[in-house]
C-alpha cells in the first residue's frame, strides 16, 4: 500500500543529518530558524517512518526489505551501508522519530533563552540521524559506525552545559565507560568478519545456523554483549547513566531513557540469532539483566534527586528488557522497549517541567503539593508512573506482563520472582516520588507555575501513548506486535491469569505502601531510615560502586601511571641526561689540552704523525691502501 | 763514497733539528727559521730521490723549486704576521700569543 515509502526510507536518516549540517555550518546564529529546521527534519522523518510502518504492519509484509551499497572495501573487510526494514526496524523507527519529535518540540520551551540553543538543536539532529541510521543498519559495520555516533551525540549533550564541572565530568565518564563496552563490541564484530567473512545480518544468520564450534561462538557472543552492556548501562558498566542526568532534561528523556540506551537491547534483538545459538550466553544475559533490574531498583528506593530516581528506574527497566532477551522472550523485550520509551520519556519530560517550574531544583524534599499549581504535569506524570508500575490496562502492564509470563512459563522461576519483586519496588519508588513531589503534606513551592503549551502538549501526547501503546501487544488485539517483531522458533505462551493477577496486585501493593508512608505518614519514613541506617547508607551511596571504581582507578591506573612516571623520569630522562653529562664532562676534561700555545698543537700533530707512521710500519703498507 | 743513504740521513737530521726548533723555541722568528729548515730537508729528499731513483725525469728538482717558491712566500706572510703581532704586543715570544684557548 505504501510500498513507495520504502524507496524513500534513506531520507529518514538523511534529513536529520542534513539539518545538523545546515545548522552547524550556516544557521547557528539564528536560533529560532535552527530549531524550526531541526523540528521540520525530524517531523518529516517521523512522517516517512509512519508510512514505512504502515506498509510493514498493514500490508502484512513478511519478507524484509533490504538495499545495500559498498562503503568500504579492503582485502578481508567489506563494510556496506544499507537499509534493512522489517517489523523490528519499523517499531524502532516509530519509537525513535516520535519521541525525538516530541522532545524537540518540548525543548523549544525548556531550552528557551539558552545561549547554546542552536547547537542544542544541531546535536539533537545528529543524534536523531545517528540513531535512525543504527536502527536501519543492515550489517554490523554500519551499525558500529552509527553506534559510535550516538555515543558522540550523547557525550555532547550530557556535557551541554560544559561550564558546570559536574556536567563536564559526567560527559567524560559516559564516554569512557561506553568505550569499554564498545571495545568488546568492535572485537566481536571483527571476529564475526574473520570467522564468517560477512557482516550482513541475514548473511550471518545463515552462517551462524550452520556453525558448530560452540566455544568460539560463546566468546564472540560475550564480546558482542559488551556493547549492549555499556550502551544499555547494564551492571557493571551502569555507572555512567545516573551521572548522565547532568544533561538538559529533554536530553535525558530522549537519549538516556527512551532511545539510545535502548540501542543495546535493540542490538541483542537484531543479533538474536547469534546470542540464542548458545544457551550459556543467554543465561548470562538473563542474569545480568535480572541483576541490574533488582540492583538499580533498590538504589532508586532511597534517592532524593528527581532525575536520579528516574535514571535508576531506567536502569532497572533496561535490566528487565535485557533479562527478557536472555530468557528468549525477544518479542516481549522489544515490546517493553517500545512502551518504556513512551512512558519513560513522558516521566522525564514531566520531571523536566517540574524542574523548569521551580528554577532548577531537583531535590524531591524541596518540592511538594505541586498538583494544584501544575495540574497537567502532575496528571501526565501520574499516568506515566502508573504505566511504569504496570497497572492495567496501561501500556507498561502489558509489556511487563509479557516478560514475567515469559519467565514464568519458560521455567525461569527465580527470574520470575525477581521480576515480580522489582515490579513491587518500581511501583513503590515511583509513588514515593509522586506523593512527595505532587501531593504530600508539604507547604508547597510558592513560585511554581504550569509550563507553557509547547511543553505540556508533548506531555499530553506521550501520556496518551503511554496509555494505548500497550494494546498492540495485548490479547485484545490478538498479539499484533508479536506477529511482526519475532524470530524463527519463537514460542508464544498463553496469557496466565495468575501472572497477571500477581503482578497487578504487587504493583497496587507497592503504590499502597508508598501512599501509607509518604501520603498518610502512618509510618514515619525518617524513623525507618534511622532503624535501617546501614542498608540506607549502602543504597544511598549506590553500593559504593563509583567509589570502588574510583579506588581501582587510583590503585591501578594511578599506580601504573606512577611507575611509568618513575621510569620516564629516571630511566628515559636519565639516559638522555647521562649522555649529555658524559659529553659535557669529557669536554670539561679535554678542554685543558687546548692551551692556546701553537707549539703544543704542533706537538700534538707530531705525536699523531708518529702514531700513524708507527701503525703503518707495524701493520705494513697494506693499511695505507 | 757518499751515497743515497747519506742524503737521506742528512735530511732526517735536518728535519729533526727543525722540529726541535719549532717545538722548543719561544721566539716566533726562530720558529719560522726552523720551519725553513724542515722545508729544506724535504727539498734535499726530493732532489736525492730524483737523482737515485727516478733518473729519467726532473720531477723531484721541479718540486724542490716549487717548495722554495712557496717557502719564500710563506716567510713573507709569516714575517708580516709577526711584525703585526709585535706592534700589538711588543713581543715576539710565542708564550704571549695564547689568546685562542679554553
Amino acid at each position: 500500500m505504501f510500498a513507495w515509502s520504502l524507496e524513500l526510507a534513506w531520507l529518514i536518516v538523511l534529513l536529520p543529518f542534513a539539518a545538523f549540517a545546515l545548522i552547524g555550518l550556516f544557521l547557528h546564529r539564528w536560533p529560532r530558524l535552527s530549531a524550526y529546521l531541526s523540528i521540520l527534519a525530524i517531523g518529516l522523518s517521523f512522517g516517512l517512518s509512519v508510512l514505512v510502518a504502515a506498509h510493514v504492519f498493514l500490508g502484512g509484509m513478511q519478507e524484509t526489505f533490504e538495499v545495500s551499497m559498498r562503503w568500504l572495501a579492503m582485502p578481508g573487510l567489506n563494510v556496506d551501508m544499507g537499509l534493512l526494514i522489517d517489523g523490528l526496524t519499523a517499531v524502532m523507527l516509530i519509537v525513535v522519530t516520535s519521541v525525538a519529535l516530541l522532545v524537540q518540540i518540548y525543548s523549544w520551551g525548556y531550552m528557551h533563552g539558552d545561549p547554546g540553543f542552536s547547537s542544542y538543536y544541531a546535536y539533537q539532529s545528529v543524534f536523531a540521524g545517528a540513531m535512525l541510521g543504527l536502527v536501519l543498519a543492515n550489517n554490523f559495520g554500519q551499525l558500529f559506525v552509527f553506534w559510535e555516533l550516538v555515543g558522540l551525540a550523547s557525550y555532547l549533550l550530557i556535557g551541554f552545559w560544559f561550564g558546570r564541572h559536574s556536567a563536564k565530568n559526567a560527559a567524560v565518564k559516559a564516554f569512557i565507560t561506553n568505550r569499554v563496552g564498545d571495545f568488546g563490541l568492535l572485537l566481536g564484530i571483527l571476529f564475526l568478519q574473520i570467522i564468517f567473512g560477512t557482516l550482513n545480518f541475514s548473511g550471518l544468520a545463515a552462517e551462524v545456523a550452520g556453525y558448530t564450534n560452540t566455544a568460539i561462538l560463546i566468546v564472540v557472543s560475550i564480546l558482542l554483549l559488551a556493547g549492549p552492556i555499556g550502551k544499555s548501562a547494564q551492571f557493571p558498566l551502569h555507572v555512567w547513566l545516573p551521572d548522565a542526568m547532568e544533561g538538559p532534561t529533554p536530553v535525558s528523556a530522549l537519549i538516556h531513557a527512551a532511545t539510545m540506551v535502548a540501542a543495546g537491547v535493540y542490538l541483542i534483538a537484531r543479533a538474536f540469532f547469534i546470542f540464542s545459538a548458545t544457551p550459556e550466553v543467554m543465561m548470562l544475559i538473563a542474569v545480568i539483566g535480572g541483576f541490574t533490574a533488582l540492583f538499580a531498583a533498590t538504589i532508586a528506593l532511597v534517592q532524593n534527586d528527581i532525575k536520579r530516581i528516574l535514571a535508576y528506574s531506567t536502569l532497572s527497566q533496561l535490566g528487565y528488557m535485557v533479562m527478557a532477551m536472555g530468557i528468549g522472550a525477544m518479542t516481549a523485550g522489544m515490546f517493553h522497549l517500545m512502551t518504556h520509551a513512551f512512558f519513560k520519556s513522558l516521566l522525564f519530560l514531566a520531571a523536566g517541567s517540574v524542574i523548569h517550574a521551580i528554577a532548577g531544583e531537583q531535590d524531591i524534599w524541596k518540592m511538594g503539593r505541586l498538583k494544584d499549581k501544575m495540574p497537567i504535569t502532575t496528571w501526565t506524570f501520574v499516568i506515566g508512573a502508573l504505566a511504569l508500575a504496570g497497572i492495567p490496562p496501561l501500556s507498561g502492564f502489558w509489556s511487563k506482563d509479557e516478560i514475567l509470563l515469559g519467565a514464568f512459563a519458560g521455567g525461569y522461576t527465580g527470574l520470575y520472582l525477581l521480576g515480580t519483586l522489582v515490579a513491587f519496588m518500581t511501583a513503590f519508588y515511583m509513588f514515593r516520588l509522586i506523593f512527595v513531589v505532587f501531593f504530600g503534606s508539604g507547604k508547597g513551592v510558592e513560585k511554581a507555575h504550569e509550563s507553557p503549551p509547547v511543553m505540556t502538549i508533548p506531555l499530553i501526547i506521550l501520556a496518551v501513548m503511554a496509555v494505548i501503546a500497550g494494546f498492540v501487544g495485548s490479547p485484545l488485539m490478538d498479539y499484533a506486535f508479536a506477529r511482526f517483531v519475532t524470530y524463527p522458533g519463537a514460542v508464544h505462551y498463553e496469557a496466565s491469569t495468575m501472572v497477571i493477577a500477581i503482578s497487578s496486585l504487587v504493583a497496587i501493593a507497592g503504590i499502597g505502601l508508598a501512599w501509607a508512608i509518604y501520603q498518610k505518614e502512618w509510618i514515619n519514613h525518617l524513623q525507618m531510615r534511622e532503624r535501617f541506617s546501614g542498608i540506607y547508607t549502602l543504597l544511598y551511596n549506590k553500593y559504593y560502586i563509583d567509589e570502588l571504581y574510583h579506588w581501582l582507578g587510583q590503585r591501578f591506573v594511578y599506580g601504573t601511571a606512577k611507575a611509568l612516571f618513575w621510569f620516564d623520569i629516571y630511566v628515559v630522562n636519565g639516559l638522555v641526561n647521562g649522555l649529555a653529562a658524559l659529553t659535557g664532562g669529557a669536554g670539561k676534561v679535554l678542554r685543558y689540552t687546548e692551551t692556546g700555545q701553537v707549539q703544543t698543537y704542533a706537538a700534538y700533530m707530531l705525536a699523531g704523525v708518529i702514531v700513524i707512521v708507527g701503525l703503518v710500519v707495524l701493520a705494513g703498507f697494506a693499511l695505507l691502501i | 763514497m757518499i751515497g743515497f743513504q747519506h742524503y737521506l740521513l742528512l735530511a732526517t737530521i735536518l728535519f729533526a733539528i727543525g722540529i726541535y726548533g719549532v717545538l722548543s723555541k719561544r721566539n716566533a722568528v726562530a720558529v719560522l727559521m726552523s720551519v725553513e729548515l724542515m722545508l729544506n730537508s724535504v727539498n734535499l729528499n726530493f732532489v736525492a730521490i730524483n737523482r737515485y731513483i727516478v733518473t729519467d725525469q726532473a720531477v723531484g728538482q721541479l718540486f724542490a723549486l716549487i717548495v722554495i717558491v712557496v717557502a719564500a712566500a710563506e716567510v713573507a706572510v709569516g714575517l708580516a704576521l709577526i711584525i703585526s703581532i709585535f706592534r700589538q704586543r711588543k713581543s715576539v715570544s710565542l708564550n704571549d700569543f695564547n689568546l685562542l684557548k679554553w
